[in-house]
């Protein structure tokens, strides 16, 4: 798989760590329920189709929100997520 | 006081250049090294500040500046390293790195197949041009690397990988010259 990296441009996975769904930048709010939480922690969906992945460029230290499908694994968008999402 | 001796990263593993087949790995001394990061909206003055001490420009991503013996590195998201010289202007956080880098130069014809075994990095001069420098993965290491001539590739890693780069290359350079000779 390739891997666009925002700052660096189009790179090999072995570059990249994988860090899970993206659902983990949605923290709930400080007086969410105890069914919030679990959700948030433990509940993941298994799309066919388009999935919101987290990677970690290794080299040059970027989180990247990586937009992709689980059907085709094209990938289809990646943004830094230090920048507020569109 | 005391007169203490410096010894450059990579002396204890790389005293002198080696050459086997056809490359060869020398140390780089870098000299003095600030790292560079504009804050938000900084990087115009930053480039400002850094052309008036230095005659460089803040690099852009993958890009490296250069004006005689000093040179700016493109070493991340919105980070350089400026080599060569001492800048450190304000509208940015820098930390003075001189000594905490290892850089080595591999050379020769070869050089670019002994660098297609440690790294993931498309190195075909229409992906990665003269005087492009990229964050990468070398063996196991993130690095820097600049490719300065045609058949030349600047790596730096962390001064404490030093050892290990040494000993990555150097195998790799064995393997390549192993395969060349069959
Ligand atoms: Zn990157």
């Amino acid at each position: 798989m390739r891997l666009t990296c925002p700052h660096c441009g189009e790179r090999d996975l072995r570059e990249f760590a994988a860090r899970g769904s993206a659902v983990v930048l949605s923290r709930p709010s400080a007086g969410a329920s105890a069914e919030e939480w679990a959700d948030y922690l433990h509940i993941r969906d298994n799309p066919a189709g388009e999935a919101r992945d987290l990677f970690y460029h290794t080299p040059c230290g970027l989180w990247i929100e990586v937009t992709r499908s689980t059907i085709t694994h094209a990938v289809i968008a990646a943004r830094p997520v230090r920048e507020a999402k569109p | 006081m005391a007169e203490l001796i410096a010894r450059t990263p990579a002396h204890a593993d790389l005293p002198q250049p080696v050459e086997i087949g056809r490359t060869r790995i020398a140390e780089v001394v870098l000299g003095p090294v600030t790292w560079i990061a504009p804050f938000d909206g900084q990087e115009k003055a930053v480039t400002a500040a850094l052309r008036a001490a230095a005659g460089v420009a803040f690099p852009k991503p993958g890009q490296v500046t250069r004006k005689g013996s000093v040179r700016a590195l493109s070493v991340g998201p919105g980070q350089a390293l400026l080599i060569g010289a001492t800048v450190t202007p304000d509208g940015a956080a820098t930390t003075d790195q001189s000594a905490a880098w290892c850089a080595l130069s591999l050379s020769g014809e070869d050089a670019c197949a002994v660098l297609a075994r440690l790294t993931p990095l498309d190195l075909r001069p229409s992906a990665f041009a003269l005087h492009r420098t990229a964050r990468t993965m070398v063996g196991h290491m993130t690095a820097s690397l600049t490719r300065t001539s045609e058949n030349t590739y600047e790596i730096i890693v962390f001064r404490s990988m030093a050892h290990t780069l040494v000993h990555d290359l150097t195998r790799a350079m064995r393997h390549v010259a192993v395969r060349a000779a069959l």
